[in-house]
């Protein structure tokens, strides 16, 4: 740096960073839109997309109400998954053992009631306190012993599984309780469903009256009151029709009520939260993290817990759903998280995700499995054609950000 | 001037950045068997110009030209410059952690036949040259089982495998121990009587002394000086070196000063990577309400050890003691010496300071967040207040408090950096290198943003590598050498040669 030249210089000042620069755009035709929120968008037209496809590529039965309950229900265990790994992967780290975790937790909790003669309560809170127990290792394990979590987990897969096959002695445990296949199976009362979808779309309004009154407050634009109306009307036409669809059949499944409200408390604690903002920025930047006094090995044993609570409840689902606990239960379910999260635009290196973009991603892998096995395909093929809808959905992901 | 063609020659080297001419027109050249030095501040330039020299600049990157032996050379790249026999051995070593010596040595050319590498013929090699190093390293042994002054050793055995004619040493020394230095002063002794050309950068001018032939003072991308070195003093290489005008953009302004608020007694810190080096020994220092204390030294003289130190970030074991307010206080992680009181704008902003990824205003309250919001809601209300008042203060350019930290000038993103301290509430505030990389509109603004938060009772504790910087900003100035305090000036009597001389260990100055 020249300092003697610093008089000729001083005046000029630092340009200012047009709009352009500051937001990422994506020029389509002659429409700019932010890059962020057209990949949002780029996943929800998707979706849409392989509804529609699947929908009248099998005579219509796709979206029919009672093979949409099922796809809801089907999505449930993948969705609580991928909130929890969702958090986990916003840190940087990955958690491969929740399939073991909801096998051996479901089994537990399976035993406890059928072996041990526990009520409901005290069978669920055995299965959940174990996946929580493990996660609290496995998070001890990477965070204060600096073993790395792909390590720490991947003997996890192994381990836990092998613990439930110990205890189960191989063999499949029925529930005898009827209150815990209830969880699974049942639905919620058609009244109470029109209740919660009074509830959600006054959520909607009264959220969205906040926010525009919060951007006139630092100056930002207000949308307009068309724009306004629009944005309430559509989340209500979607809240409608999703509520009237379910009722036709025989109401909302009651793990489908569980993945919302598990959703709802997931993105409530990474968008408003301390905790959550500390997340983003240990996967965004550890380093920066740290020096600004946040603790990460704390935060990280507690993604850790978090996610093996939610394995303990994804467990209790997948388990009340089958009506029994076999040995060989979640298999492959973490693969399936990770991908849902990672369809739903986040990043394996940390910093960047939401619980929204991963609900997302839990129901584009559900419909295809749904949708592929109405259409008969063959297993074989399903799986080939679910990897390289994987590979092709990071794929575009990387050349969109690139040119971004 | 001699008239035989010199061995090396580079002629009007020119080169720029965006933003930032790096080389103005530096000729240098030299002869077979000599040491030359090349010496010079932080960002001299020195580092560029062996860069273009090894081919990491490649040839149309840069103005001027490059002679060996009087053809003109256009290196392409790395391979280029090796193949004319330039090896260049940098400050931070290229050598495989996992890999034996030998394979260092041999690393992409390992003797072969029909594709299938020969170890006999590699190791014995390998052990041919380092015996001609009169080196007692085993080839077998692994890289990382060695020390960081052998490790330079096996650096310049591998150069020599190249068949070198043209060495280049940037900073060997910096993490040697007295032995050390002297093994490599031997084995350069014995290269030079080979023949083999040497361009030898070093802070430390008592080495520069004893090895060099010639020496070539470089200052903000010039040549200020060539001469042999028997004809240089060391006072006129410092006055080379710092020969610039303090001022002019630095409000001088004492600041009025209160009580002592901060002081450190006896700390110590060892450095984790090497047993038995202490970065920062024994340091003693206090700082009081209202005064800028400026902590000058050269690169690695342990000056951010210091810092992160007391911060409860480093690595290295510490010991010493910290008093805040004349009350002793522990600090053993950031958080703690946040509670505190304490703020660091650490250096290095990108990797250091922002999560680039993330908004301005996430960027501002990250390490204030609980003081801002609350403790376990965030409160986006409270947060954009905080956040806009301290970009109107700052006058942080951007659209607003939600454009990506990533996308904003250097200038912008120091400015992002201590708005997150200053929201802190400190009491304290450490600044390390807070105005490299960024333009001089911006300094300025960030030299007046200290000066009022000196005005309003902040203590001050600013480490920089450029003088001008530390002797324009500091009420008081202490000298760093090899982690020991080796001077301590006040404003008045600090002067750019006084400073230097202490920053290279060649004298001692109590306040």
């Amino acid at each position: 740096m020249l300092m003697n030249n610093a008089a000729a210089t001083i005046s000029e000042p630092e340009p200012l960073p047009d709009a352009d620069e500051t937001t990422p755009v994506t020029s389509i035709g002659k429409f700019k839109i932010p890059t962020e929120v057209l990949r949002a968008y780029t996943m929800v037209f998707a979706l849409v997309a392989i509804w529609i496809y699947f929908h009248f590529s099998t005579d219509r039965i796709f979206l029919d109400p009672r093979n949409f309950s099922n796809l809801m229900r089907q999505t449930s265990v993948t969705g609580v998954l991928a909130v929890g790994m969702l958090m986990v992967i916003i840190t940087a780290q990955i958690d491969l053992s929740v399939g073991s975790v909801v096998g051996l937790a479901g089994g537990i909790a399976a035993i406890a009631q059928g072996w041990y003669g526990y009520g409901l309560i005290p069978s669920l809170t055995a299965g959940v306190a174990v996946a929580i127990a493990i996660g609290a290792l496995q998070g001890s394990l990477t965070a204060y012993l600096n073993i790395p979590a792909f390590i720490v987990t991947l003997g996890g897969l192994l381990a836990w599984r092998g613990v439930i096959l110990g205890l189960s002695k191989g063999e499949t445990i029925p529930l005898r309780l009827q209150s815990f296949k209830a969880i699974g199976q049942n639905y919620v009362d058609r009244r109470a469903g029109w209740i919660l979808a009074g509830l959600a779309i006054a959520a909607v309004v009264w959220m969205m009256i906040a926010r525009n009154r919060a951007r006139r407050r630092h100056g930002l634009a207000v949308p307009s009151l068309g724009s306004t109306v629009f944005r309430i009307a559509l989340p209500t036409a979607v809240i409608l029709w999703f509520i009237y669809t379910m009722n036709t059949y025989e109401g909302v499944p009651i793990p489908v009520i569980i993945l919302i409200a598990i959703a709802l408390a997931g993105a409530f604690l990474t968008q408003n939260t301390t905790f959550g903002r500390y997340l983003y920025a240990i996967g965004g930047n550890p380093d920066a993290a740290r020096l600004s006094g946040i603790n990460i090995r704390k935060h990280i044993l507690a993604v850790f817990c978090i996610m093996g609570a939610l394995a303990g409840v994804a467990s209790i689902i997948y388990t009340a759903r089958v009506g029994s606990a076999s040995p060989d239960a979640g298999q492959l379910l973490e693969l399936d998280a990770i991908a849902a999260c990672v369809i739903g635009g986040t990043s394996l290196m940390g910093g960047r995700g939401t619980v929204f973009g991963a609900i997302l991603g839990a129901l584009i892998m559900a419909s295809l499995d749904n949708g592929m096995s109405l259409m008969r395909v063959e297993p074989y093929s399903q799986m080939i054609i679910k990897g390289a809808i994987l590979v092709a959905a990071v794929g575009l992901d990387m050349a969109g950000r690139k040119r971004g | 001037m001699s008239t035989v063609t010199p061995f090396l020659e580079m002629r009007n080297i020119t080169k720029t950045f965006p933003g930032v001419r790096a080389l103005d027109g530096v000729s240098l050249d030299l002869q077979k068997g000599e040491v030359h030095a090349l010496v010079g501040e932080n960002g001299a330039g020195k580092s560029t110009l062996m860069k273009i020299l090894g081919g990491v600049y490649p040839h149309p990157q840069y103005g001027g030209e490059v002679f060996i032996e009087g053809s003109l050379q256009q290196f392409s790249g790395v391979r280029d410059a090796e193949k004319a026999g330039i090896a260049v051995i940098y400050q931070e070593l290229s050598l495989v952690r996992e890999m034996t010596v030998g394979e260092n040595i041999f690393l992409g050319r390992e003797p072969r036949k029909f594709g299938v590498i020969r170890w006999e013929d590699l190791y014995r090699r390998a052990s041919e040259l380092l015996a001609d190093l009169h080196l007692s390293i085993d080839p077998h042994t692994l890289i990382r089982n060695l020390g960081i002054g052998q490790q330079q050793l096996v650096e310049i055995a591998k150069a020599l495998s190249h068949d070198a004619r043209i060495l280049v040493l940037d900073e060997p020394t910096a993490a040697l121990n007295d032995g050390e230095v002297e093994t490599l002063f031997v084995i350069l002794n014995k290269l030079r009587a080979r023949g083999v050309g040497m361009i030898y950068i070093s802070h430390k001018l008592n080495e520069v002394f004893r090895i060099s032939d010639r020496i070539t003072v470089l200052r903000d991308g010039k040549t200020v000086g060539t001469n042999a070195t028997r004809a240089w003093t060391e006072p006129q290489i410092i006055a080379r070196m710092v020969g610039r005008e303090v001022g002019d953009i630095f409000p001088v302004i004492d600041h009025a000063q209160g009580e002592t608020i901060f002081e450190v007694t006896n700390f110590s810190v060892t450095d984790p990577a090497v047993a038995g080096k202490k970065l920062v020994d024994n340091v003693n220092f206090s700082v009081r309400h209202g005064e800028v204390l400026g902590i000058a030294g050269l690169m690695g003289a342990g000056r951010s050890d210091l810092l992160m130190a007391i911060f409860g970030a480093h690595a290295g074991r510490v010991s010493g003691e910290i008093k805040l307010e004349g009350r002793r206080i522990d600090i053993s992680s950031p958080a703690d010496a946040i509670k505190q009181g304490i703020g660091f704008v650490t250096e290095d902003r990108k990797r250091f300071g922002l999560v680039l990824d993330q908004t301005i205003l996430n960027n501002m309250t990250l390490a204030g967040l609980r003081r801002i919001s609350g403790r376990f809601l965030t409160s986006v209300d409270a947060e954009s207040a905080a956040g806009e008042r301290s970009m109107k203060e700052l006058r942080v350019k951007a659209n607003s408090v939600f454009t990506i930290a990533g996308t904003l000038s250097g200038g912008n993103q120091q400015k992002v950096v201590l708005a997150k301290w200053l929201l802190t509430n400190p009491r304290v505030l450490f600044l390390d290198e807070p105005t490299r990389g960024i333009d001089v509109g911006a300094k300025q603004e960030i030299y007046a943003q200290i000066n009022k938060l000196a005005k309003s009772g902040l203590a001050i504790v600013l480490v920089s590598s450029e003088l001008p910087e530390v002797l324009g900003m500091s009420d008081r100035i202490l000298v760093l050498h090899e982690g020991r305090i080796t001077g301590e000036f006040s404003r008045a009597a600090a002067t750019p040669e006084k400073v230097m001389a202490c920053a290279t260990g060649r004298a001692q100055q109590a306040a």
